[in-house]
This record gives C-alpha cells, structure tokens and sequence, in this order.
C-alpha cells in the first residue's frame, strides 16, 4: 500500500496545498504571480529567476507542496522518482526562442526548450536522483499517472514518487503535484486513481 | 568609464535575469563567475549575446572570454578598447 502524503495546486492564481489556500493574488498576470508567490514564500533561490514559466511553475508547485520537510531525510535520493505529463510540452518557450531567433537567440532561452528541464530543476532544489520521464498528452490522464505511478512503487524501482501535470502556455497555467511514497503520514491518503482525481479536482479526498 | 560601468551592471541584471540584485550590489572588481556572483556558463553565452547586441562587439577569441568576463570593470575595459567609434 502506497500514500499521498502531499500535494499542491496551482490554478486561477491560488495555490493551494493539501486543501488548505496557501496564496491568491487574483490580479496580476501569469509572470508577476509566480514571482510574488516566490516572494510570498520568501524562498531563496535566485536560480528561479532564470528559469521559463513552466520551470518556475513546477517548482513553486514542488516547493509548497514539500513545505516543512525534507525529502532526502526521508527517503534515498536515489529512490524518488519524478512523474510529469502536460499538454503544451514548452511550446510557450519554445514560442519565444523562436521570436528570438530574428535577433540573436538567447541562449538562456534554449536551454528550457524541452518540457523535462521543470524535472531537472525540481530535482536539483529537493536533491532528487531517481528515474525520472516526462509525458506530452491531450488532457490529463489520472489513471495512467496512477498506473505508471504505481507501479514504479510497487515494483520497488522507486520508495516514493512526485506525479502530477504541469502545463503553461501563454495565459494558461496549471499544476497539480503530489508525493506518493510507502510511508504513511497523518492527513494522507491511500494513493488510487479515485483520491489522485479527488484531490486534483475537488481538494477533498477520503482514504 | 563609471558611467560605462553602471550601464553595463544594469544589463548583465536585465540580460541574465538576475532581479534579486540591484546594480548597487554588484562590485565594480567583483568576480562575476564561482565565487562572486556565481555566474555559470550559459550566463557566459549571454554575456557574449550582449556585449554584440547593445555594444556592437564580437569576441573573435573565444580563449579571451575568461579574462574579459572576469568583472563589471574588465568588461568595460575591453568594451572601451573595441567599441567602435561614432
């Protein structure tokens, strides 16, 4: 039996963490929410300012969700794995490196035109050296995740796993992560396609 | 030379996203990569992106890049030395 322990969501301009509003700034746009929700959560981190949306997005998704702890004191670096998937893959990068290109190209651009850097930059901030993959989908697909998800915790290849989706393109946004692992916390839940859809679309899961 | 100095701190902030500074905070001597501001190598790319898109220089000698990059001052050194007059 596996537990999510932890998770976030990112929407609408509020982050929420296990249910509980973390931050809303209903007025600004895409870019100066996510530089005053890093100012909100007085991280320290200057590397965020480098990085695309989709990167700062993700990270700010994983930095509330694993608030008040610390993942590699809980379980080997080795054996956390990372589970992304979005839609737009980083188009929205992608888009501005290409607007670039009539110019000189920015090579502080390029370096985020794959969808996988917001993994690289989640598992340098938490220390995370597990197997790691990256899916582009239509929609997002909870039971796949689950499944995928599951199994790399079943089949022991990892002790906990970050799963979610984490998409941006131009106005869009969305994240939605969650830490699923085999140690059981108060508050959590087992990890099932049923809770994974609950808490990403209603915040209020039963076990 | 000062007022050079200034302008390009104002631009390594801009061009390398570096918000969480103000120009104030960057040494005219200070190094700009390891143990200074801890620049790394893509910031170098965009250093060099930006001394040809706002001073109209190219570095035709890659091997110089440390020497030159090595502080807001040598940066203007090397940009007064090779800006194009008028």
């Amino acid at each position: 039996m596996n537990y999510i322990t932890s998770w976030c969501r990112i929407r609408q301009n509020a982050v929420t963490a296990n249910g509980q509003t973390v931050f809303e700034d209903r007025a600004s746009g895409l870019p100066d929410f996510l530089t005053n929700t890093y100012r909100y959560l007085q991280i320290d981190y200057p590397k965020f300012y480098k990085m695309d949306r989709l990167c700062q997005l993700g990270f700010l998704a994983a930095e509330v969700m694993l608030r008040g702890r610390t993942l590699k004191e809980e379980y080997p670096p080795e054996s956390v794995a990372v589970v992304l998937a979005n839609r737009h893959s980083s188009l929205d990068t992608d888009v501005r490196y290409q607007e670039s290109m009539s110019g000189i190209p920015s090579p502080a651009l390029f370096v985020y035109t794959l969808p996988n850097i917001v993994i690289g930059e989640i598992c340098i901030r938490h220390q995370i050296k597990g197997e790691n993959t990256f899916f582009v989908q239509e929609q997002f697909d909870i039971p796949f995740l689950n499944d995928y998800t599951g199994q790399l915790l079943e089949q022991g290849a990892a002790l906990a796993v970050i799963g979610g989706w984490v998409d941006v393109f131009q106005d869009q946004y969305e994240a939605f992560l969650y830490l699923a692992g085999q140690k059981q916390t108060p508050g959590s839940v087992i990890h099932n396609r049923q809770n994974v859809s609950a808490l990403y679309g209603i915040v209020d899961a039963g076990s | 030379m000062e007022s050079l100095m200034q302008d390009l701190k104002a631009k390594i902030i801009g061009q390398l996203n570096l918000q969480h500074l103000s120009p104030e905070q960057i040494g005219d001597d200070e190094p700009l990569f390891v143990d200074g501001l801890g620049l790394d190598s893509i910031d170098a790319l965009e250093l060099i992106v930006m001394l040809q898109q706002h001073y109209g220089i190219k570095i035709a000698n890659p091997e110089e890049g440390p020497k030159i990059f090595r502080s807001v001052r040598s940066i203007a050194e090397y940009v007064m030395a090779h800006q194009k007059v008028g």
